[in-house]
Formats: structure tokens, C-alpha cells, sequence
């Protein structure tokens, strides 16, 4: 037979290669399919008409992933399921395999402002929020980032006075997800002694959040300013357990964990769909996918995915196993997100013209990854841990 | 209300499926096998009268060992606890034996109302709930689209080609379903890990009091003799349109006894 009409075997799935399934516990693949068939349904035939017109409906889809147990799935208590870390990634990667912005909305929602209460809040923070946060009744944000300080979070301006028992927040806030239709926004913010964390109902008086408009990434999802002026809380806003940056770090090391596995989602629907296309287009005779040049592209795509996911499985399991040390998350992060933008740029290439349409995915998973690259740390700051790790010496500043 | 749902695991229906060459019964081992879709309505069904009646969801299947994750599945989306019928010698049986296994274990739990798919999609049959009717001696309601519980009557809507008949009956009854009645629930990830811990309770043949040799493809009443692949699509048929397009797909279209 001539080279390229050969076809001996079926294909198979690029993941199923790797026969990770075994690695897997059988309940966190039964999540797994769940938030998969989820995104099939729910989301999939809506979401490149979302990412255009810039919409995600919001309330709607938290209350639906409430139901199934996704908010907050990895926490204890409090309404929340208490799954296991690995079933908390593999969610993250079936969500963003859907879109990054479906996948920020969970992660915003269940690590930073469901983790940021559940870890350092109040009974009484907790009693009030967490169950319906799980449910997807109230929504949550959380506002670390300034205008000025992103990489540098401990420039922060933002303060917190106190007024007699009172505390007024005072500052802006940048690039906060879920901002404009949170019910509840935990918000990091300077005082005397050193920087603490606000349970802040978005009702309350000062505060305002407007939606960051024109953005060319991450459009199926809700980036927002918060601004607070003079916003008046009482003495018990504050979050209890929290003192210092390590509290909003804790915080993010969580989310960060979730899209260790997320951005290989958005890879992977990346692939299946240009390794879909590739063996349906003909070009000089010949399906796409027979060519050379083309396998290198699929087998190098596949390969990399493939230890992408490895990876995340193996920081999985130290995070279930309470060893997961916040450099690790770091490993995990820069490769995921990399590799992925790598991967739906190629993907991209692989479909020609064809690519930049909207029918594919691959062009909305690159620009999505841009803001995934750059959130919840950017790569240059990852590498600047990771070599700090090995060499012992910090370049942060 | 004591409800049981009769559950078949079968060969995912939107993957190839094969038939064994050895014995001409369905392949199970080379198959991704899954719950048959028209159970999960069913199941939806029993854990909707659950809930506004209270009482208990048991799950009933007969399969082999694999078929415990057609049983998490629907203990997932909330059923109580489930028996497992398994034993190598129902390997093979047509659905009149395997009326008599399920009957048998039907006997040995307590129900008001027996839920089931209108149909599986690996034998489609569509015989058991009827053969079950008879063998219990219990009234049943085929088809439903539609099922209200009250006191100790029970009403479906039966749905036909034409519309729908409105039957009733007392209880207990079994009633298979379509996938009009609803739409069933994503299992949730709490219902997933509890689903672990509830009792599934696995049963012989000998637990059940039905000998062997009743079963299984040696005595089964029916059993297919020889199979063939769908011969594949033919050349299409291309009309050129020569002003006369719209007369000659009309044409086809009556030649064909579409239109
Ligand atoms: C869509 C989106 C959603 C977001 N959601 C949230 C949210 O919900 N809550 C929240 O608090 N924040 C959120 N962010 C903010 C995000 O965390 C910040 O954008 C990020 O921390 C980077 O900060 P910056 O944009 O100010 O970039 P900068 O810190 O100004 O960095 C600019 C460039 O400088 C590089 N750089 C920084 N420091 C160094 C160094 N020491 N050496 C070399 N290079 C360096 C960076 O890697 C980057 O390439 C979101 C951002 C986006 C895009």
C-alpha cells in the first residue's frame, strides 16, 4: 500500500494512549465523566456563541454545577462534597476542556473565595456563605490585584482603617474574576498591622464593581474593577486566621492547582479537534493526517499532553497525600499552560484558515490561555520560583 | 413506597458493537459497557416518586461481575442499595429464562411498584416487563411517558404513535418507561461517594432457588443462529437539476415510499 493509505490500526484518542485511567480512582473517574458529559450538554454547543458575544450565564451554570457538587468539590464540610484533590483536577480539566472561562468561574468560586472562608473565615463566615456558595446561589470573588501591583502583590495600596470597631476599605482593585456579579467579594487590603482579608457583601455601601470591557481573552467570562470608597464593615468582616501575604498565597497555590490540570483540558479538546480535522481534509489526494509533517505535529502534541497530564496526576497525589509543596504547584503550573498555548497554537496551524473561525476551538483556547498564562502567577514568575528553588538564590526583585 | 429499578448494563450503543463468533451472544469483554440509557429514566422516575413519597430505591440487575458499575452508576444518581444476580451459568439466556432469575429475585424483595426501560439497546426485545407481569402475577403498565403515584393507585400515560392512553391500575404494578417521562439527573459528587458505601447485595442462582440448568444458552428458547454486518452505504444518488430538480427528488422520494 502506498505511505499515507495504510490504515492498520484505529486510531485511538490521544490521552487513551497512555492508558492512565488505572492511575485513577474509580469514583474520581465517575466525577470525571460527569463534569464531562456536563460540558457535552451544557456547554459545548453554547460556548463559542458566549465567547463572541463575551456573555457566560453565570448564575445560571453555578446553580447547575451547585447541583452536581462542583463548587467547592475539594473542600470539607460546610455543604461542600469533600472529593479528593485528583477529582478536583480532573473536574477543572473536563470544565476548561469547555472554556477557561467556565473553568475561572469554578476555580474564582471553590479555591480562592470558598477557600479563602472555609480556611481562614469565622463559624460565623462560614455558616453564612460557604453552603450557599456550594450551591451556586451566591457567587464569590476575590480581589488581590491592583492596578499597580500584580507580580507584587505586597505593594498593595488598599487599606483598612478602623473606625471605632468599624473597618473602612478604602482602593482599587484589577482584573478581579467573577467582580461584577459577585454577591461576596473576599478583598486583601493593607492595615496597621500588616495585610489582612474582608468578607465584603457586595451590597455594601462604596463598593462598585464595573466590567472590564474589550477584552480579547477570556471572553466567555466576567473580569471586573472593584472599587472601594469608603466602604464601612464591622469589626468581625475581617477573616480571623489570616495575617500577612501568605493568606492570599495559600489561596491561590489552590487555584493555581486547578489549572495544573485545566489548561491541559483546553489542550486536549485542541487536539481532538485538529486531529479530527486532519484526517477529514483532503489535500493533494490525501487526508491531511497522512502526511509526515502533520504526524510530527500530532505525535509531539500527544506526547506532550500526555506528560502534561502525568505530571498533574503525580502533584495530584502528594496534594492528596497533604506533601504538595507550593514549588511543586509552580512545576505544574508553568508546564500545563505552556504546553497547552503551545498546543492550541499548532492545533491551529493544522486547520489552515479553517483555524481562526469560531466553529473550532483552538483559536478561543489560545487567546483564553493568554490570560491563564499570565493569572495566578505568570510563567516568568513561576520560573523565577522554581529557580529559586534550585539555585537557592531569589531574582524576584 | 418500596421501589425497585431493574437495571441492564449493555454495550455502549454509540460504539462498535460485536457479537461473540464463539456463541453468537453479545461481546462483552472488547465493549465499553455502559447503563442502558433508557434505565436512567427509569431510575429518574423511582427517585422521583421517592421523593415525594418517601420509601426505598433498589436497584436489581442481572450480569456479570463487571455490571457492579451499572449498579454504582444509578446508586450515584441516589437509588438506596441494589441486589446483583450473578452467576456464569445464566451466560447466554434468551429473555424468557432470564424472566425467571429476575422474577425469582423480585420474590425475595419487598415492592409497591418495579420500574424499567421500555427497551435495552443491545437486545431490544422489549418483552421483560410483560413477561415479569405475567410471572408475578402484578399488573403492567407499558410505555410510560408519564407516572403519578397515589395511595396504592397508579397512573401512567402510555405513549402511542397517535398520542397517549391514560392507564391505571393498583399497586403493586411494573411499569416500563420511555425516555419521555423526564430527564434524568447527573449523579452529583456527593451521591457518587456515598454511592460506595451503600449495600449491594450479589446473589447465585442457587440463592435464588433456580436451578442451573434451567438457564443458559443450552436450554434458551431462542438463540441467533447467524449475523451480518449492515452492508455499507451504496454510491448516492446525484439528479441533476435540468430546470426538472424539484419533479425528480419528488420522484425519488415516492419511489422510495418516503413521501
Ligand atoms: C482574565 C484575568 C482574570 C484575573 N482574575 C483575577 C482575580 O480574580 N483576582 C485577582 O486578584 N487577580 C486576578 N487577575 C490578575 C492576575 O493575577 C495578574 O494579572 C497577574 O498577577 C500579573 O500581574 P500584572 O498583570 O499586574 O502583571 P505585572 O506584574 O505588571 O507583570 C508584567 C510582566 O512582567 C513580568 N514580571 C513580573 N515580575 C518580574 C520579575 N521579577 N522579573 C521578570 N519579569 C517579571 C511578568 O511575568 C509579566 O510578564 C486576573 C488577570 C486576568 C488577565
Amino acid at each position: 500500500m502506498a505511505p499515507g493509505t495504510a490504515s492498520l490500526t484505529r486510531p485511538r484518542a490521544p490521552l487513551a494512549l497512555f492508558d492512565l485511567d488505572g492511575l485513577v480512582a474509580p469514583e474520581e473517574l465517575a466525577i470525571r465523566d460527569t463534569v464531562r458529559r456536563f460540558v457535552d450538554d451544557r456547554v459545548a454547543p453554547h460556548v463559542a456563541g458566549w465567547w463572541e458575544d463575551g456573555v457566560l450565564p453565570i448564575r445560571e451554570l453555578a446553580r447547575e454545577l451547585g447541583d452536581l457538587g462542583v463548587l467547592g468539590m475539594h473542600l470539607e464540610g460546610h455543604g461542600c462534597a469533600g472529593t479528593t484533590a485528583t477529582a478536583y483536577g480532573l473536574a477543572c480539566l473536563e470544565l476548561e476542556a469547555g472554556d477557561s472561562g467556565l473553568r475561572s468561574l469554578v476555580s474564582v468560586q471553590g479555591s480562592l473565595a470558598m477557600y479563602a472562608i472555609h480556611a481562614f473565615g469565622s463559624d460565623e463566615h462560614r455558616d453564612r456563605w460557604l453552603p450557599a456558595m456550594a450551591r451556586g446561589e451566591a457567587i464569590g470573588c476575590f480581589g488581590l490585584t491592583e492596578p499597580d501591583f500584580g507580580s507584587d502583590p505586597a505593594g498593595m495600596r488598599t487599606t483598612a482603617r478602623r473606625d471605632g470597631t468599624d473597618w473602612v476599605l478604602t482602593g482599587t482593585k484589577m482584573w478581579i474574576t467573577n467582580g461584577s456579579v459577585a454577591d461576596v467579594a473576599v478583598v486583601w487590603a493593607r492595615t496597621e498591622d500588616g495585610i489582612r482579608g474582608f468578607v465584603v457583601p457586595t451590597d455594601t455601601p462604596g463598593f462598585s464593581a464595573p466590567a472590564i470591557a474589550h477584552k480579547m481573552s477570556l471572553r466567555a467570562s466576567v473580569t471586573s474593577e472593584l472599587v472601594l470608597d469608603g466602604v464601612r464593615l464591622p469589626a468581625d468582616a475581617v477573616l480571623p486566621g489570616a495575617a500577612g501575604l501568605s493568606g492570599p498565597l495559600s489561596c491561590l497555590d489552590e487555584a493555581r492547582f486547578g489549572i495544573v490540570f485545566g489548561a491541559l483540558g483546553a489542550a486536549r479538546d485542541s487536539l481532538e479537534s485538529a486531529l479530527a480535522y486532519s484526517q477529514s481534509r483532503i489535500i493533494f489526494d490525501r487526508p491531511l493526517a497522512s502526511y509526515q509533517l502533520t504526524q510530527a505535529k500530532l505525535a509531539d502534541m500527544t506526547l506532550e499532553l500526555g506528560k502534561g497530564v502525568l505530571l498533574a496526576l503525580h502533584l495530584a497525589r502528594l496534594k492528596d497525600a497533604g506533601r504538595l509543596a507550593p514549588d511543586q504547584v509552580s512545576l505544574g503550573k508553568l508546564n500545563s499552560v505552556r504546553e497547552a498555548i503551545a498546543i492550541a497554537r499548532e492545533c491551529r496551524t493544522v486547520l489552515g484558515a479553517a483555524g481562526i473561525v469560531a466553529e473550532y476551538p483552538m483559536m478561543r483556547h489560545a487567546a483564553n490561555l493568554e490570560s491563564v498564562l499570565t493569572y495566578e502567577g505568570t510563567s516568568e514568575v513561576h520560573q523565577l520560583v522554581i529557580g529559586r528553588a534550585v539555585t537557592g538564590m531569589a531574582a524576584f526583585r | 413506597m418500596n421501589i425497585v429499578v431493574l437495571v441492564k448494563q449493555v454495550p455502549d450503543s454509540g460504539s462498535e458493537r460485536k457479537l461473540d463468533s464463539s456463541d453468537n451472544t453479545v461481546a462483552r469483554a472488547s465493549a465499553d459497557n455502559v447503563i442502558n440509557e433508557m434505565d436512567e429514566y427509569a431510575i429518574e422516575e423511582a427517585l422521583t416518586v421517592k421523593e415525594s413519597q418517601g420509601g426505598e430505591v433498589t436497584v436489581l440487575t442481572v450480569g456479570p461481575g463487571s455490571a457492579t458499575d451499572a449498579i454504582r452508576k444509578a446508586l450515584s444518581m441516589g437509588a438506596d442499595k441494589a441486589v446483583h444476580v450473578t452467576d456464569d451459568a445464566v451466560h447466554g439466556s434468551c429473555a424468557v429464562q432470564t424472566s425467571a432469575v429476575i422474577a425469582a429475585a423480585l420474590q425475595q424483595l419487598e415492592y409497591d411498584l418495579v420500574l424499567c426501560g421500555a427497551e435495552s439497546t443491545d437486545g431490544q426485545v422489549s418483552v421483560m416487563p410483560a413477561l415479569l407481569s405475567e410471572r408475578l402475577g402484578i399488573p403492567h403498565l407499558s410505555g410510560a411517558r408519564k407516572l403519578t403515584v397515589e395511595g396504592t393507585t397508579v397512573r401512567v400515560e402510555r405513549q402511542t404513535d397517535g398520542g397517549y392512553w391514560m392507564l391505571e391500575s393498583s399497586l403493586p404494578a411494573i411499569v416500563s418507561t420511555w425516555d419521555t417521562i423526564n430527564e434524568p439527573r447527573y449523579p452529583s459528587f456527593k451521591g457518587i461517594m456515598a454511592a460506595k458505601k451503600k449495600p449491594v447485595e450479589t446473589k447465585s442462582l442457587a440463592d435464588l432457588g433456580v436451578d442451573p440448568a434451567s438457564v443458559g444458552l443450552a436450554t434458551a428458547t431462542s438463540r441467533v443462529l447467524d449475523f451480518a454486518g449492515r452492508p455499507p452505504k451504496g454510491e448516492g444518488v446525484k439528479v441533476a437539476d435540468e430546470g426538472d430538480g424539484a419533479e425528480k427528488l419528488v420522484g425519488y422520494l415516492a419511489a422510495q415510499k418516503l413521501v
